[in-house]
């Protein structure tokens, strides 16, 4: 639940990138890192295992500008994708006021991705919150591995079908490694979830 | 959703915690909510804390302790505390929805400054009832 100051008119909201374990969830976060370092005061956040995996969350606080007068700072968050980890995940997910589901577009993380979803539809009812209702924006990411056609992808119809045939929300190819269209993910999170708020600023 | 104070209340708030707790000698305060956004936050001028992280951490930190505490079959730990050499934070709940972190340093003993905590979340709380909530 975002949290208006209305003494020092700042927005403060949270978005949390959701998906299964090694989807890239992690790299969108260290990609906006890198491209917005200036707007971003602080370093990035990352609770992690000795061999790398997210084990609680990553957190970049990131500065918006302004929108109708008012200082917008958005957490950033990631949830640990692994299952054994949901415990934490639904801790990450408390207050969150917009998700952006990262999906796998390797075919052999079918299941998974179809699973996480769910899992993120079940996590998200515990606090009383509805996946259709929720702002929310889909990635299919590491479409680059399909270049040389090594790696077998999942074709974007499958995974629409799979993942946004009844969500109907938007829908981003990406690559989180190379940085395409992590942006245009984050500020179509981003603008979904400031008109979710636009009410509560007077 | 959101939910709102609006400038008399963020003003009482940071009235109650500088009277309370700054002007007792911590060296910083923090009034969060569950989600990790700051509501106020308050130091005695010589902090340079990363304010943001600490208080995502904080929140993310006693959710996983509740989360504990559960597990072992208690409601919650009434005690939240970290011991550093120079820097000890310690963690209170206000309500289901708010924390308080103060940082505090060896001046200060930890009976006084659960004392202090204990005055300053009372005074909170009458003020934070009348929040909005969209």
């Amino acid at each position: 639940m975002a949290f208006i100051n209305l003494k020092n008119k700042l927005v403060q909201a949270k978005i949390v990138f959701y998906g299964p374990g090694r989807c890239g969830k992690t790299t969108n976060l260290e990609y906006i890192f890198k491209k917005y370092q200036s707007r971003i005061q602080s370093d990035m956040v990352s609770i992690k295992t000795h061999g790398d995996r997210t084990l609680f969350f990553d957190f970049l606080p990131f500065d918006m500008g302004k929108i109708k007068g008012y200082d917008v700072k958005i957490q950033l968050y990631t949830v640990p994708g692994q299952i054994k980890y949901n415990a934490t995940r639904k801790l990450v997910l408390k207050g969150v006021d917009g998700v952006v589901f990262v999906a796998d577009s390797m075919e052999v993380r079918r299941k998974k991705n179809i699973l996480s979803l769910k899992n993120l539809q079940d996590n998200l009812s515990e606090y009383n919150k509805n996946i259709f209702k929720i702002p929310l924006v889909l990635q299919y990411n590491k479409r680059d591995l399909g270049k040389d056609g090594v790696i077998p992808l999942l074709p974007l119809k499958t995974m629409e079908r799979d993942l946004n045939g009844k969500l109907k929300v938007p829908a981003f190819q990406a690559s989180a490694l190379s940085g395409k269209n992590v942006i245009p993910t984050l500020k179509q999170i981003i603008a979904k979830t400031m008109i979710s708020l636009k009410e509560g600023l007077k | 959703m959101s939910y709102a104070f609006d400038m008399e209340q963020i003003q009482d708030i940071e009235d109650i915690l500088t009277k309370e707790l700054v002007e007792s000698g911590v060296h910083s305060v923090l009034l969060i909510d569950m989600a990790g956004n700051i509501v106020a936050t308050l130091d005695n001028g010589q902090c340079k804390h990363d304010v943001y992280s600490l208080a995502a951490l904080a929140a993310g930190n006693f959710g996983a302790v509740s989360s504990m505490a559960k597990i072992v079959g208690e409601d919650e730990f009434s005690l939240l505390f970290h011991k550093g050499e120079s820097e000890n934070i310690h963690f209170s709940k206000v309500n289901a929805e708010f924390l308080l972190i103060t940082l505090f340093g060896a001046d200060v003993t930890l009976g006084f400054l659960r004392l202090k905590v204990a005055e300053a979340i009372k005074q909170l709380l009458s003020v934070m009832d009348d929040s909005e909530i969209d």
